[in-house]
């Protein structure tokens, strides 16, 4: 379709008639807003969009944007998503899915989009919690989380979502954060550009049974000493005074304060193109020790064939070579015979 | 070599109205790959014929054991067949352990081939053996042929250079030849199939050809056997046949489908015995548009399935019981969002992991009803290998028409089971009209068309039809979340009536035989050779019975109640424990009664005549 005939689309065409019933103060009202506004400057037509989800609170995505969606089943809405594509492939596909039912029940699926690269968008609501079921501890959260299934707190050690899919060798794998509109905007419309699999971690806050589970990383005060913002081709520098910044050590990261002798030319250079994924995982694990802070923005953004793409390619090339497939030559291959 | 053709007495020609011979070896000395060469090589000469290849679960059990022995068996005959046979007329057993597991089946005076060579000490223990049965006259009540096919084979294919182990590994092809003499079949089909198989080694195609023609001329040379058999070509409906599988004849199906329905083929399928090979099949096929998508597990490959059903592929996922298991919560999904794909169900013995490699119909209640809440769908089965094809384009028709899920029953016995299989030309293959929504003014997405209850496929890329859909109760007509009482209640009935409504399309029940009388046998599925052929035998007797098979599951043919009254007795005959009877009887209210089979093994014929007399009285 030519760009020309596309119409100018606002926010208002992707806000369906349903009536939004997130409970009052719910992080998934910002996201579902950002991704409202990131949608009409895409340049797509509206009726490409499929908004694709689980089960969950945020699964609930789907029925508020006014676009083709599906609300499908617990945890397997990238397998459902992955049909579309590879069936629609000029389709813009996109997942809404939660820590619980992307990291939990759907862990298999999510990973194996990603190593195949299909062509699809997850965004993955992180509260650290389930929600709709009433605050269970979820696989993301921390240990020793007392909540309704753990009284005496939780066992389990969590997943890093950007770690888990950087492990599947995801194309793309960024980060943002419900409250930080203008970050999550930017970050929705690179995975939007990307090419493959966009793995996008939102950390949102569920103020009903998780309720500041990111304080440390959103509350004003603190946000630019507990996040590292994530810009290619840029040294890692953050805090409020922009005085800290991240080095890389042997095989691991430092946090180092600038001064001194510590000048950005000693800093990591941030390269979202790195062919090797351990570079990003490593990234990816720079908040797990204490007072480290946490990377927001694009970890990896790298080309690599689309699973779709050699579907299709495969099919034309088999049909070159064979000539197009003829039914009654197909009933009659083999040996035959015929009975008079 | 004792003999030379100048001195072979005249040998007597005998000619047979059918023959059954079972080759029986270890699972790595190729018998599947003899039985379907002389099965292919029969099939040519114009006999009707059914196959039964029995192998272990394991790939490579330890060889020589009993858990190890692989088998093929093969009915052919000049008059219709319906079953793979009760009984053996020919064994070919490899080794000690495939003659123990294999010889209550050869009838008395059955000819008996052995591999002489395999019954040293060693593999006598390995079977369990005390000592040789080829010695100990245990065998004195059959034909026995002490083969050394190892010696033999080796001496044939001694100038080819090639090991001894690649020697060994041609030696089933010289008890082909020595079967093809036997019988009176040409070699040629099976010479044509080596040049193909093997022409990127043409040495190997070579060592194979010498050593089944090596056991055609050792027949020839020697004495071994006083009468060789014809059974002349069946009188089948006249048209081009070929052999064809269950699982191969699904495949076709679905390509066919595809094709008359135009939407492009998309399977989304996870290996599982024995269900795979209609991915292999399918996998082949991409010049027709096929997507075989390999999925992660069983739920993946359905929920693929979905998606592409979603957008506008015929959609379906293959597999067997546990399987089924995992895509049950999928299928409710698929119901409730009124999307068509097909669920194809390959049945082998269970619970759980069960039997992987054997039959059985053990998931036809599953199929049914194994979904949470009220979730009905149509449920079709095919009869034999051949009807997997027409079942597979049904199953199609049904769900793109309505707007459902459909679940096909097959089972082992067919997937693996091959038959004559008579071509159809395009033109006798049924319409599939498909049309998407694309018109925006007035769209509802759970609007319905009257007759068939259908909802709109709307696509997505489609402009101005963008909708949502998903698992939770849809609102009548608008399809919005609806929690309202007596609207679920309202979409509870009009997904049943939606599956009812396919009725209107199942034939009549026609009972085979007798219109009424003493007893009428119901069966589904695998077994419609055994009863065929219990029943024409004791129809011949002067019993008054009737045979329905049922292709339909759900919805049951409208008459089936009425036809079941019109008989005294109703028997149910079933590889499971009951589980068709269960619903007759409470669908029915008849008092039918059971025959069940739970061995992971077909009904023998026998079996089934036996438990006829039972209930009608007097044996033979």
């Amino acid at each position: 379709m030519a760009a020309t005939t596309l119409p100018t689309y606002t926010k208002k065409d992707f806000q369906s008639d349903q009536e939004v019933r997130w409970c009052p103060g719910c992080g998934d009202y910002a996201i579902l807003s950002a991704v409202q506004s990131v949608f009409p400057e895409l340049g797509v037509p509206k009726e490409k969009f499929v908004v694709v989800s689980g089960i969950g609170c945020s699964s609930r995505f789907p029925y508020y944007m006014n676009t083709f969606g599906f609300h499908t089943i617990h945890g397997r809405a990238p397998a459902i998503a992955t049909g579309i594509k590879i069936a629609r492939p000029e389709l813009e596909v996109w997942v809404a899915t939660g820590d619980g039912d992307g990291l939990s029940i759907g862990g298999n699926h999510t990973i194996h989009l990603l190593r195949r690269n299909v062509g699809v968008k997850v965004l993955l609501f992180n509260n650290r919690i389930y929600g709709l079921t009433k605050g269970q501890y979820s696989p993301t959260s921390e240990v020793g989380k007392k909540a309704k299934s753990t009284p005496y707190g939780s066992l389990d050690r969590p997943f890093n979502p950007l770690s888990l899919a950087l492990g599947a060798e995801a194309t793309f794998v960024a980060r943002s954060v419900d409250v930080f509109q203008p970050h999550l905007k930017a970050v929705l419309k690179k995975a939007a550009a990307h090419q493959g699999s966009a793995f996008v971690e939102i950390l949102q806050n569920c103020n009903i049974f998780n309720d500041g589970a990111w304080d440390a990383l959103t509350e004003k005060d603190v946000r630019e000493e507990h996040t590292v913002a994530l810009e290619h081709g840029k040294p890692l520098v953050f805090g409020k005074a922009r005085d800290k910044g991240v080095r890389l050590h042997g095989l691991a990261l430092e946090v180092v304060r600038l001064g001194d002798g510590v000048s950005e030319a000693d800093l990591l250079v941030h390269d979202e193109r790195h062919p090797d994924p351990a570079y990003a995982f490593l990234l990816s694990r720079l908040d797990q020790t204490p007072g480290f802070p946490t990377p927001i923005g694009v970890l990896r953004a790298v080309d690599a064939p689309r699973y779709e793409v050699q579907v299709a390619e495969q099919i034309r090339t088999v049909t070159e070579k064979k000539s197009k497939g003829d039914l009654a030559h197909l009933l009659q291959a083999g040996d035959t015979w015929r009975v008079r | 070599m004792a003999t030379t053709a100048a001195e072979v007495p005249s040998r007597r020609r005998e000619t047979l109205e059918s023959a059954v011979i079972r080759f029986a070896g270890d699972s790595g000395d190729g018998m599947q790959i003899t039985g379907s060469q002389f099965t292919n090589t029969t099939a040519l000469y114009g006999n009707d014929l059914a196959t039964f290849p029995d192998f272990p679960a394991e790939i490579r059990a330890p060889a020589g054991t009993l858990p190890g022995v692989s088998g093929f068996q093969v009915h052919f005959g000049a008059a219709d067949v319906y079953t793979a046979g009760d009984a053996v007329d020919a064994l070919v057993a490899m080794n000690p352990a495939a003659l123990r597991v294999n010889l209550a089946d050869l009838k008395a005076n059955g000819i008996l081939i052995v591999n002489a060579d395999d019954f040293k000490e060693t593999d006598l223990k390995k079977a369990g053996l005390a000592k040789s049965p080829l010695e100990d006259h245990s065998l004195d009540a059959y034909r026995v042929f002490a083969v050394g096919l190892t010696r033999l084979t080796r001496n044939a294919l001694a100038e080819l250079g090639l090991d001894a182990k690649s020697m060994d590994r041609c030696k089933n092809f010289f008890a082909l030849g020595m079967c093809y003499w036997l019988y009176n079949r040409s070699m040629d089909p099976t010479l044509r199939w080596l040049q193909e198989k093997f022409r990127a080694k043409p040495l190997l195609a070579e060592a194979n050809e010498r050593a089944m023609k090596a056991g055609y001329a050792y027949c020839e040379a020697t004495e071994a056997f006083q009468v060789t058999y014809d059974i002349p070509p069946a009188r089948l409906q006249p048209g081009l046949y070929r052999n064809l599988s269950g699982n191969t004849a699904l495949a076709l199906g679905f390509i066919a489908a595809s094709q008359r329905s135009g939407l492009p083929l998309f399977q989304g399928s996870y290996p599982i015995t024995p269900a795979s090979d209609i991915l292999h099949e399918l996998s082949t096929h991409k010049e027709f548009g096929v997507v075989t998508f390999q999925a992660e597990d069983e739920i993946a490959a359905i929920t693929a399935a979905i998606g592409a059903a979603y957008a506008g592929s015929l959609a379906i996922t293959t597999t067997s019981g546990p399987g089924m298991a995992l895509k049950t919560e999928a299928i409710g999904l698929a119901t409730m969002v009124e999307l068509p794909i097909v669920v194809v169900d390959i049945q082998r013995g269970g619970p759980s992991t069960g039997l992987p490699t054997k039959t059985e119909q053990a998931d036809l209640l599953q199929a049914l009803f194994g979904r949470n809440s009220e979730s009905p769908v149509p449920v079709l089965a095919p009869s034999s290998p051949g009807d997997c094809f027409w079942i597979a384009l049904e199953a199609s028709r049904i769900a793109v028409k309505y707007m459902v899920p459909v679940i096909v029953l097959s089972d082992g016995y067919l997937a693996n089971g091959a038959e004559p299989w008579r071509i159809p030309d395009l033109a006798e293959l049924p319409e599939m009209k498909v049309r998407f929504r694309t018109d925006p003014a007035g769209f509802r997405p759970y609007e319905r068309e009257p007759h068939t209850l259908a909802r709109p496929w709307a696509v997505p890329g489609t402009p101005g039809l963008e909708h949502r859909i998903g698992g939770l109760e849809k609102q009548d007509l608008t399809g919005n979340v609806s929690y309202d009482p007596l609207n679920h209640e309202r979409m509870v009935q009009l997904r049943a009536a939606k599956v009812e409504a396919v009725s209107a399309e199942v034939p009549d029940a026609v009972p085979a035989g007798d219109p009424e009388g003493e007893l009428v046998v119901v069966g589904w599925g695998s077994t419609y050779g055994a009863i065929t052929a219990a029943l024409r035998a004791q129809r011949g007797r002067g019993r008054r019975i009737g045979h329905v098979h049922l292709r339909h599951l759900n919805p049951l043919p409208r008459n089936l109640g009425a036809v079941l009254k019109r008989y005294r007795r109703v028997l149910v005959p079933e590889l499971n424990a009951g589980q068709l009877l269960w619903l007759l009887r409470a669908r029915y209210l008849v008092d039918a009664v059971p025959y069940t089979k739970v061995q992971g093994k077909p009904f023998k014929q026998a079996e089934l005549e036996s438990r006829i007399d039972e209930m009608l009285g007097g044996g033979r």
